[in-house]
């Protein structure tokens, strides 16, 4: 009985044990290395993938958990209009340094971004709270996120 | 430095495709120091960014510049690839001339091509530079154009980071590629008596490969999740001799005189040959600054890929310092130096020395049995927590004799630490290869060995150890106490963190009891006026915010190395009523003389302000006897989004000015900022970090 997990809009017949946490299964299986293995205890928020529109973390939470949702990589926000926007905001902010917290931020902004409206600076804290970051470019972040926000 | 070993326009920059490669021996460790080195060469030739390429650092090929650290690149590469540039550009414009003639001053070079009067026909110098001999030493009075600071450099990678198809080492992914995994000893002193056997056995049907070399034990397999479950489950079946343990206690008992190698510090420099200088005879006041044990706590944890083909061992690393590592492995695994390669790819940001060459060793070890097969390597959160090179503890004492007018007539200051020095740097009795950790562990091991001081001025504990201000009378020591309990090495700004922390904190300490303004009294001390400008420019922008109701504020200057960037800091703050402190608002003013890169030098100096608010506010490594208690995010605590304060960074231009590094520069102040401000908002006065609500009600509770 193999699974079937929707990844970026595709349907994806999975090999791995389901039991295998999600992002092992992108990274390893799907060759999807966008997101990051940065803690494996939910802890830094490097692994956040987009589950129905909410970010979510990926590094323990076994596969077979998200059959049925539609799961968004760091890879496939592109396709979404707000994804295209926090991603240019980043790009706009210099919102990196080393960049590997990189794609888990843009993932946790594009679902801040979903809301529709205006976010103000301590809800994007409160949002990024997940989200490590030991490079310092928290500041760059936090304006990328009101770049993308703001604009319709 | 760097230009002396190599002279040569090739050993800078290379012509590939039509493209200019810049060849530097400087990596990217996350301070974007690529960027600055093509925004450098693109400014000296006019060129658009994409016709700039960086080379891969490589110990076969690349200029070998030492390690990326001590904000030294852009003073080091950044000078050298500019007088490169410089080169070339000469060269294309002399044969520019052979083609068209006129003289020098009638070419205008404009978007990478020169453009003669009267002649709608520009040559690209790109076109020109196919035909320049790049053999030719690099001319350093070769005109350099004019500069600006470098506004709008495009940060490189950061559209492949923000989709998600930058690769960093950990996206390696090769045909034959087995990834690997280590199950650790509980703590450094424990060793492996055996493992059993069933579980290898079973393991090894799986697929799965089990490497035992003494107390080194390592599994590989094709798929990363069930080698980490192999891992796990191997760790289960292991059994370590712990009779030795970690040594317990209060480390800051151990950072005594008593405990300690003295040098006297003399102009920056620790001396042998001159004797310990005898404390101050008076003494008006005195304090005793502290850091504890603290990690670097990249967010990727270390990792490595390696591949042995029988004669040639090629690692990808992404350590700071891919020379010195190059040499202690091959020494290690008794390999001529030239059959050993390794390749610079980014990791995440590293600040100092991590666990980086320790994995890189590992995967070595791992490729050199599985022949043939690339190997990555990755160390666990829990392994990077546990067991990567900490900042040492240490402590500084400060004791200061006053003037009848309130001015500094005396100070001295007394550094007393662990070793900053753990990088594997080859020398006497296999002292690089007692460097990585995993010679402590093999069958033929390599016992740890003490480290010997850092003599190099303004090196390792002594950093800024000397005040910027002037004062008569002034006594310097460095005390290094090598028997710590925890294996120590670089981490961002060595001692310099903990100097200016003590010496600024102390500064305000003798204004406040002398009942003057803290930034008056900086000035009093102060003669240099690029100091006294930023100081200025500091107060003028707080007297636009005056402070709030039931805020404290600090301020704090400090100039990196005493020759680097200047910073000046403030910091507003709350501490709520479960002695929590609330960074409200920071400010920054800098001058790191000609700004290369505008947004990468505010990046720089925000990321160092943030990197050490995390340091003050929450980050200490933690112990028992039984091995390393902060092992994961929530057991070791670093900064949040929700504790970021709003950041305004003034930037003084300096035009004129050669540019200096400035990775390390925000970081002492800050801690100095932190503490004043506290002591502001509560009377009380933090000598030791991190100043975690905990702390705070002790003080509170002694007073």
């Amino acid at each position: 009985m193999s699974l079937t997990l929707r990844i970026n809009g595709e349907d994806c017949v999975i090999a791995s044990d389901p039991e295998t946490p999600l992002l092992f299964v992108l990274r390893d299986e799907l060759k999807l290395k966008g997101a990051k293995l940065g803690c494996g205890l939910e802890q830094c928020g490097a692994c956040a993938v987009l589950v129905d529109g909410e970010a979510t973390l990926s590094c323990v939470a076994p596969a077979a958990t998200f059959e049925g949702r539609e799961i968004v990589t760091v890879e496939g926000v592109a396709d979404i209009a707000e994804g295209r926007r926090v991603q240019d905001a980043f790009v706009a902010a210099n919102a990196a340094q080393c960049g590997y917290c990189t794609s888990g931020l843009v993932v946790a902004a594009t679902a801040l971004a979903l809301v529709g409206r205006p976010v103000s600076r301590e809800e994007a804290k409160a949002a990024l709270e997940p989200h490590l970051c030991r490079c310092g470019a928290h500041p760059r972040v936090l304006e990328a996120v009101e770049i993308a926000t703001s604009t319709p | 430095m760097s230009l002396k070993d190599y002279p040569l326009l090739s050993d800078w920059l290379t012509l590939k495709d039509g493209r200019l490669y810049v060849r530097t021996g400087k990596v990217d460790i996350g301070q974007r120091i690529s960027t600055a080195l093509v925004g450098i060469v693109r400014q000296e030739l006019t060129l658009p960014s994409d016709a700039i390429e960086v080379e891969t650092v490589r110990t076969d090929r690349s200029p070998d510049e030492g390690m990326t650290s001590g904000s030294n690149s852009i003073e080091q590469s950044g000078y050298a690839l500019r007088l490169a540039a410089a080169t070339l550009r000469k060269a294309a414009t002399n044969m520019a001339l052979a083609r068209i003639g006129g003289r020098p001053e009638d070419l205008r070079l404009e978007d990478g091509a020169f453009q003669a009067p009267g002649s709608n026909l520009p040559l690209s110098i790109l076109d020109l530079a196919v035909e320049v001999d790049f053999r030719q030493p690099v001319d350093e009075s070769a005109p350099l154009m004019p500069q600006t600071d470098g506004v709008g450099f495009p940060m490189r990678g950061l559209t492949e980071l923000v989709r998600g198809t930058y690769r960093f080492l950990h996206d390696l992914d090769v045909p034959n590629m087995l990834h690997a995994r280590v199950p650790r000893p509980p703590h450094a002193r424990a060793w492996l008596e055996d493992v059993d056997t069933k579980t290898v056995e079973a393991l090894e049907s799986s697929g799965i490969k089990v490497i035992r070399d003494g107390s080194f034990l390592a599994v590989a397999g094709p798929r990363e999740w069930p080698v980490i479950r192999a891992a796990q489950r191997l760790s289960g079946a292991c059994r370590w001799n712990v009779t030795e343990s970690l040594p317990e206690g209060d480390v800051f008992n151990l950072l005594t005189r008593e405990n300690a190698t003295r040098l006297a510090v003399i102009d920056g420099s620790p001396r042998t040959d001159a004797p310990v200088p005898e404390p101050l005879r008076v003494v008006d006041v005195c304090a005793r600054y502290e850091r504890p044990f603290t990690m670097h706590g990249a967010l990727g944890p270390s990792a490595a890929m390696a591949v042995w083909d029988g004669t040639k061992l090629e690692i990808t690393s992404h350590s700071q310092g891919i020379y010195i590592l190059r040499e202690s492995i091959a020494e290690s695994l008794d390999l001529a130096p030239e059959n050993v390669v390794i390749s610079y790819m980014p990791g995440s940001g590293c600040y100092g020395h991590n666990g980086a060459d320790d994995a890189a060793y590992e995967a070595a070890l791992l490729a050199m049995v599985l022949q043939g097969s690339p190997v990555l390597l990755k160390w666990t959160r829990d392994d990077e927590h546990a067991w990567e090179p900490y900042g040492p503890a240490s402590a500084v004492e400060l004791s200061a004799k006053l003037g009848t007018d309130g001015r500094l007539a005396a100070f001295s200051a007394e550094a007393i630490g662990g070793t900053f020095r753990g990088r594997p740097r080859s020398g006497p009795d296999r002292a690089g290869p007692a460097k990585l950790l995993a010679n402590h562990y093999r069958e033929a091991s390599v016992g740890p060995q003490p480290g010997a001081p850092n003599m190099n001025r303004q090196g390792g504990l002594h950093r800024n150890l000397n005040p910027i201000y002037d004062i008569p009378e002034t006594r310097f020591v460095k005390s290094l106490v090598t028997q710590m309990p925890l294996r120590t090495s670089a981490l961002r700004c060595l001692g310099a963190a903990l100097n200016v922390f003590g010496i600024e904190s102390f500064i305000d300490e003798i204004a406040q009891l002398s009942g003057q303004d803290a930034f008056d009294y900086r000035r009093f001390h102060l003669t240099d006026p690029r100091a006294l400008s930023l100081l200025d420019r500091l107060e003028a922008a707080l007297s636009r915010h005056p402070k709030a109701e039931g805020c404290g504020r600090g301020i704090a200057y400090g100039q990196y190395k005493n020759a680097m960037t200047r910073v000046a800091v403030a910091v507003d703050l709350t501490v709520n009523d479960a002695a929590e402190i609330k960074l409200q608002t920071a400010w920054i003013a800098a001058d790191a003389g000609r700004i290369v890169d505008r947004d990468g030098l505010i990046a720089q100096l925000e990321g160092g302000f943030l990197q050490a608010a995390s340091w003050a506010l929450h980050e200490a490594v933690t112990w028992d006897r039984d091995g390393v208690t902060s092992r994961d995010w929530d057991s070791y605590r670093v900064l949040r989004f929700p504790e970021v304060p709003a950041i305004h960074t003034d930037l003084i231009e300096r035009p004129g000015d050669p540019s200096v590094g400035a990775g390390e520069a925000s970081p002492g102040p800050t801690l100095a900022a932190i503490a004043n401000a506290v002591y502001d908002a509560t009377g009380l006065r933090m000598r030791r970090l991190p100043f975690t609500p905990d702390a705070l009600t002790a003080a509170a509770l002694a007073t």
